[in-house]
């Protein structure tokens, strides 16, 4: 291309008021709505007040919003025994309720798979929907998959609007106002443990968790897409997570990944550990052994 | 021809590489081994103020053991019991154990341990760990059972015996919780 060729020619004033308008374009978007994590605080306190008067008056209910942050030394890793899960589904149901997901149309963040014993780990063989009188059943074994939480996690990287992200403490959220429901995080995830409202999410009266992370398990509108979030509203004030008190057999393990006396240091450096789908280098943070 | 040659260089390399590595080594660790002590091995921890343990779980009216047990003369008879304590069905290596295995004929208060030695029911654990030790290590580690509370400070602990009664130590069955309901199809 001739540098000189009537085509490219632009004029001083052209120039000038084009640089004009992006500028003013750009100084716009800068005050428009921002991701809750590039939010300056004092915005991020307007939003969070906000959000708790409209959740007031949608629930007739106090809810409070936190926007605790990562502590600092921290990154949250996860160990399930699956020489212990009876398959209960105790966990499916307290993270239910205390993450506030929607009860019609259902949504979970937990799914338990029952397998056979003979066959190994193998999701194909897989059933979600045993309902025996009783469990365990005989032959059986039983693994839980919710969100592995990945160091190398497939499905921020597909955001289109950067609506997901890794949080400096290992857990990868979900901004809600900011997601647009085209659901290419579901089919980058290779665990399927995103889920999608299709419907409006409906809490039965009095059942709402009213401490909620902005986060995490603050009620969500229909249309957008959620997953575990190791309940940010309890680890980062120091609690173990919801699923990890409930399960009745102690199969669950949570701690600090940078804490080498911690729980989940102990079973990585002692126990026989495997992650879900290995070969994909997705880098679980979401830990199964065997502690038999 | 010239592999024996290369051979040679390289052996004289090689050697020339480990006596730099090592005597940069012995330099580098004089130090460190000087004031410092190597970490201490993990061992059983202390007793911690951060970790709680609920009381032992007692059957309504049965403890304290004395209460009835001080006035009644001592059988050491291995022996099916058939006035008292009648409930307890023992499943946990019946053949070799009896009543008196675990608890203390003189101190009827208290466990003992195979020694002899007297263990209360608070400790029990260690009477557990007596058999299952790769258990009470990955107990004490925080590994096998439930633990509630902070992550990363005061927690609670479970004694074995809240979990697996001692006498039938089995998990019993439980019901499931519902299945999560299949999606239907779309217009339905």
């Amino acid at each position: 291309m001739k540098p000189d060729s009537p085509g490219t020619k632009v004029s001083r004033r052209q120039f000038a008021s084009c640089a004009a308008a992006a500028a003013a374009g750009f100084v716009l978007t800068g005050c428009g709505p921002r991701r809750l994590h590039e939010m300056p605080p004092d915005r991020l306190k307007d939003a969070i007040r906000e959000m708790e008067r409209r959740y007031a008056q949608q629930f007739g209910q106090t809810v409070a919003v936190s926007d605790a942050q990562p502590l600092p030394g921290v990154e949250f890793a996860y160990a399930l025994d699956i020489s212990r899960c009876i398959g209960c589904r105790r966990c499916v149901y307290a993270c239910v309720e205390e993450n506030n997901q929607s009860r019609d149309p259902q949504v979970h963040w937990i799914r338990v798979f029952e397998m056979e014993k003979g066959k190994g780990v193998d999701f194909s063989e897989a059933d979600p929907y045993y309902a025996p009188p009783e469990v365990p059943e005989e032959g059986h074994f039983y693994v839980p998959v919710q969100c592995q939480q990945c160091r190398n996690a497939p499905c921020t990287k597909v955001c289109p609007t950067g609506a997901t992200w890794t949080e400096p403490d290992g857990i990868v959220v979900v901004d809600y106002d900011w997601c647009i429901g085209c659901r290419y995080c579901m089919a980058a995830c290779p665990y399927g443990a995103r889920h999608f409202n299709w419907g409006k999410p409906t809490i039965p009266t009095g059942k709402l968790n009213t401490k909620t992370h902005v986060l995490g398990n603050r009620p969500r509108p229909q249309g957008v897409v959620e997953k575990c979030t190791f309940c940010i509203q309890r680890t980062r004030n120091g609690r173990y997570p919801a699923c990890v008190e409930v399960c009745p057999v102690g199969a669950r393990k949570f701690g600090n990944l940078l804490d080498p006396d911690s729980e989940i240091r102990y079973i990585i450096e002692h126990k026989r550990v495997l992650v879900l789908k290995e070969e994909l280098n997705t880098l679980p943070k979401f830990f199964y052994f065997y502690a038999t | 021809m010239t592999r024996p040659r290369i051979g040679w260089q390289a052996g004289v390399l090689c050697f020339l590489v480990a006596a730099v590595a090592l005597a940069g080594g012995a330099r580098s660790q004089s130090p460190a081994s000087g004031p410092q002590a190597p970490p201490a091995a993990p061992t059983a921890p202390a007793p911690d103020d951060r970790v709680e343990v609920p009381p032992p779980p007692f059957t309504d009216g049965i403890f304290p053991c004395s209460s009835c047990h001080a006035s009644m003369p001592v059988n050491r008879t291995r022996r099916e019991l058939t006035e008292f304590h009648t409930d307890i069905v023992l499943t946990h290596d019946e053949q070799h154990r009896w009543c008196l295995d675990c608890h203390d004929a003189d101190h009827r208060d208290q466990l003992h341990l195979a020694s002899g030695a007297p263990v209360s029911f608070a400790e029990s654990y260690v009477l557990c760990g007596q058999c299952h030790g790769e258990k009470l290590r990955d107990w004490r580690a925080g590994v096998h059972g439930r633990r509630t509370g902070q992550w990363n400070g005061h927690k609670t602990y479970l004694l074995c015996a809240h979990c697996h009664n001692p006498h039938q130590p089995r998990f019993k069955a439980i019901q499931p919780m519902p299945a999560p309901v299949r999606p239907s199809r779309s217009g339905q």
